[in-house]
């Protein structure tokens, strides 16, 4: 598989998703959408997220993938929820990382060397971020017009944030590649709800066989998508439980 | 103190594809043989389950079925005047970790190496001359040749049941396959899949340019099967989760669908998993490995001792369980002297997309991990070099592996990384995207190796391997050759082309291929080199070093063909030569 090689080293915290994102050209100015567009999330109990963190939150993502006429955005996609699930389990407490020290600070090409959990980082990033908006704009993030808040996170993402314990832009990272995650993985993980992820870019769903239709060249195949529990209940109606060969 | 366990004929470390593959030889000549494997024991059935595997956050993004790096990992800087740090969560590589090893969840991608790759400074010298070799390139000879490895590249074929088309078959040119690939002896036991719309639309560009398209060499079947070892295989329905995934489907040559259903339940096989080998006990007066200690499933150190130890770890662990085990002299840039850690490489990747901006539907998800066209007309050293400053070259792929979302979603450089403009070319740039690969060659370089790391340590207290590698200037003139190559097809393709180039120092953060290799590498003698032609240890005649270690260089190519008939190579040797007098099989 090819890497795509110009693009910036990534040393998001667990995070390998944004890795196929290019170059940005940073500081652009986006688009602004009026507030309060994206569906609201149906009420819920946090795992992870403290109530503070979870409406912060919730508003960051919205503004990395903000709804528009057609499709929601990651708020109405079930992104928090995602992000809390994984922030709560195994992942979000460094599940798959080297914990060893020494830490000590790396160049880009030796990626993540902070000490911190997916979780630690958030829990310590997100008020971080909280207060130095509220310092430098005057009023808490999810208060402020989009284009203010899109400003913010590309001052977040360039590291010009200055967050005292970790590098804002380490968290940046982190959150959009966790962010495209949560709006891209199957549904049963929170995120991607009502499959908008996948209709919005033509995935059918992960699970069906094409080999027939290899040939069919620029055919418009336009399934709807099924995730890996419609297509669990199909399949149960289809076969009898394998035999182990152990 | 370790347990001690009865002597065994051959203790294999590790049983992913060249454990597997030694394991079944050597059983079939009668030996008692133990396989020692640090991870669980997997099967098709149950383990890789519909329709969970095709879970791309939990097995793509979260390494579901990759190692651990709290089990293990390696240090990492560009150069020598850094200090190394660790490798704190998998990206450039990602290791297996259980019974069948990377086998489980590779692409599939096949290849077999070309002539000049085996004498590559020898060819070298005679067509262009030293001066074509830059500074600092240690690029030596294999010590075998491609004409002796021929009949074990077939058998593996054979065994995984590999789809193609040949291009030389006993020297004459077939249509319709790679013209510049070295002689086969057979046709591949397969046909190619059939093709869709993005190879098909490459290959017709390769050809308006003059290159020589045909079908990538596949491990994803194309019809059922039934291989060499009398395992059955069945046609891949492409489903696009190979890559990272273990195959439901029976459909993906692998140790479980290929070796391990008549390797189990032999008398004379046991296989132990959960058993991490820490290190190859060595005589050094009788220069002779007299078997391996590792940490059974409760945590306990055992001795199994062996008359013969074949290390099947994966490149680099085999690498470092050498330098752990104190056999043969570490590599040291300075002087250039020693060899264990010596010319480690990897895969020099660019590539290009072709942006056809909604004009057709490409349906990237209908894949498979080695369904593709690709050419070899600026491979190895199938072109002049001749001016050109550089030596060795690559494949260039058009290939659809699959179009797993979180992953896959191409846009063009100009767009913003997040925001409505950026949901927006992700919308519109999924299904109407194509990319080509450039596959390069990774030369050896004098400050590029392996050595154990000073500071960092594995999850049982030992020290960690340390990489120190860049990439040399000779790869990153032959990668920018490459990718102009890339860009012509691209463009005639018909799409608008973008060119990521290999600019910058090697990263290990963003995935580029598992293919690392060199650092216990085979030659002619023991001044330069881990092991002889048949994979034997200069240092101790009966252990063999398996897997893509032994590569001096690491051609344009993927690896796991050579890797697959080196392993059935030396198992002959061991059979046929070395079991009825155990000695060093070539004088040093
Ligand atoms: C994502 C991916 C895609 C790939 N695609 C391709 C491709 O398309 N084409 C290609 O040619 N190659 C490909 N490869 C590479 C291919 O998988 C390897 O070349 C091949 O598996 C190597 O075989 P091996 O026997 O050397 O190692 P493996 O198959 O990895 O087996 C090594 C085994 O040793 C075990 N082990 C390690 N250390 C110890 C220890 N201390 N004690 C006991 N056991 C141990 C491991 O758990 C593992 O099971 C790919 C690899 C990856 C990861």
């Amino acid at each position: 598989m090819t890497a795509d090689l110009t693009r910036r080293d990534l040393l998001a915290a667990g995070g390998t998703a944004a890795a196929s994102l290019p170059l940005a050209a940073h500081g652009q100015g986006m688009p602004g959408h009026a507030q309060g567009q994206a569906a609201q999330a149906p009420p819920r109990v946090w795992r992870f997220f403290n109530e503070a963190e979870a409406r912060l939150v919730t508003a960051m993502v919205d503004r990395l993938i903000p709804a528009d006429a057609e499709f929601t955005g990651a708020a109405g996609a079930g992104v928090p929820e995602y992000l809390d699930g994984q922030l709560a389990g195994a992942w979000g407490h460094g599940n798959r990382l080297y914990r060893l020290g020494p830490f000590q600070q790396g160049t880009p090409e030796q990626g993540y060397q902070l000490p911190f959990t997916p979780a630690e980082l958030y829990r310590l990033a997100l008020p971080a971020f909280a207060a130095w908006v509220r310092q430098g704009y005057g009023s808490g993030f999810e208060a402020l017009p989009g284009a203010l808040q899109d400003e913010a996170l590309s001052r977040a993402e360039t590291g010009e944030a200055g967050f005292e314990q970790v590098s804002s832009a380490v968290f940046f990272e982190t959150l959009l590649a966790n962010t495209v995650e949560g709006f891209l993985s199957d549904p049963m993980y929170g995120g991607n709800r009502d499959f908008v992820g996948w209709r919005m870019v033509g995935f059918p769903g992960p699970y069906a066989g094409y080999v027939d239709l290899l040939e069919r060249h620029d055919l418009r195949f336009t399934r709807a998508p099924r995730g890996i529990a419609e297509a669990m209940q199909e399949h149960a109606a289809h076969h009898r439980a394998p035999t182990p060969q152990r | 103190m370790a347990r001690r366990l009865p002597e065994v004929d051959v203790v294999l470390v590790g049983m992913g594809w060249t454990g597997a593959l030694l394991a079944k030889e050597l059983t079939d000549a009668g030996l008692r043989v133990v396989g020692l494997e640090r991870g669980v024991p997997r099967q098709t059935v149950p383990d890789f389950q519909t329709p969970t595997m095709h879970d791309e956050l939990r097995y793509a993004v979260r390494h579901g079925l990759m190692l651990d790096p709290a089990t293990e990992t390696l240090t990492f800087r560009n150069f020598t005047g850094q200090t190394a740090l660790p490798i704190r969560q998998l990206g450039s590589f990602l290791p297996g970790a259980g019974l069948g090893g990377a086998g489980v969840h590779w692409n599939g991608q096949t290849w077999r190496f070309h002539a000049s790759d085996f004498n590559l400074r020898t060819h070298t010298e005679q067509r262009y001359g030293r001066d074509i070799i830059q500074e600092g390139l240690t690029i030596q000879d294999w010590g075998l040749s491609y004409d002796e490895l021929e009949p074990y590249y077939d058998r593996f074929e054979k065994i995984c049941g590999i789809g193609g088309k040949a291009g030389n078959l006993r020297g004459v040119i077939q249509p319709g396959g790679d013209p510049f690939e070295a002689p086969r002896s057979s046709e591949y036991p397969l046909p190619p899949m059939p093709m869709p719309l993005g190879p098909t639309l490459f290959a017709q560009a390769a050809e308006q340019v003059g290159a020589h398209p045909f079908p990538l060499p596949s491990a994803n079947l194309s019809r059922p099967y039934t291989n060499s070892y009398g395992c059955h295989l069945q046609p891949c329905n492409a489903c696009g989760f190979c890559e990272r995934f273990g195959c439901e489907h029976f459909a993906k040559s692998s140790p479980q669908v290929c070796v391990l259903p008549v390797l189990m339940g032999r008398e004379n096989f046991e296989l132990r998993t959960r058993s991490t080998v820490t290190r190859v006990n060595y005589d050094s007066t009788a220069k002779r490995a007299t078997g391996v200690t590792y940490i059974d499933a409760m945590g306990q150190e055992v001795e199994q001792p062996a008359g013969i130890v074949a290390l099947c770890a994966f490149s680099y662990h085999n690498v470092r369980l050498l330098l752990l085990s104190g056999i043969g002299q570490p590599y040291d840039p300075a002087s250039g002297e020693g060899v264990v850690g010596k010319n480690y490489t990897y895969q020099t990747m660019a590539g290009v997309s072709v942006f056809l901006d909604g004009q057709k539907n490409i349906n990237p998800y209908m894949g498979a991990g080695a369904l593709g066209m690709a050419v070899n007309d600026w491979q190895g050293d199938v072109f002049d070099h001749s001016g050109l400053g550089f030596i060795g070259g690559a494949y260039l792929g058009g290939l659809q592996t699959g179009g797993r979302p979180i992953e896959y979603h191409p846009v063009p450089s100009d767009t913003p990384r997040w925001g409505g403009a950026w949901k927006q070319a992700v919308r519109q740039h999924y299904n109407s995207t194509l990319g080509i690969s450039v596959h390069g060659s990774s030369m050896p370089h004098r400050y590029n190796y392996l050595d154990l790391d000073p500071t960092y340590r594995d999850g049982l207290g030992q020290p960690l391997l340390r990489m120190t590698f860049d990439f040399p200037a000779n790869d990153r003139l032959m990668a920018d050759y490459l990718t102009d190559r890339a860009l012509e097809i691209g463009r005639a393709m018909g799409g608008r082309v973008e060119a990521s180039r290999r600019t910058g120092h090697y990263s290990i953060v963003p995935y580029q291929t598992t293919h690392n290799t060199g650092g216990a590498i085979m030659g002619a003698n023991p001044r330069e080199s881990v092991v002889n032609r048949y994979l034997q240890h200069w240092d101790a005649h009966n252990l063999f070093v398996m897997g893509a270690c032994v590569y001096p260089h690491n051609p344009g190519f993927n690896p796991t063909g050579t890797v697959g008939a080196l392993a059935l190579w030396a198992a002959r040797a061991i059979r046929e030569d070395y079991l009825a007098d155990p000695r060093p099989l070539v004088q040093a």
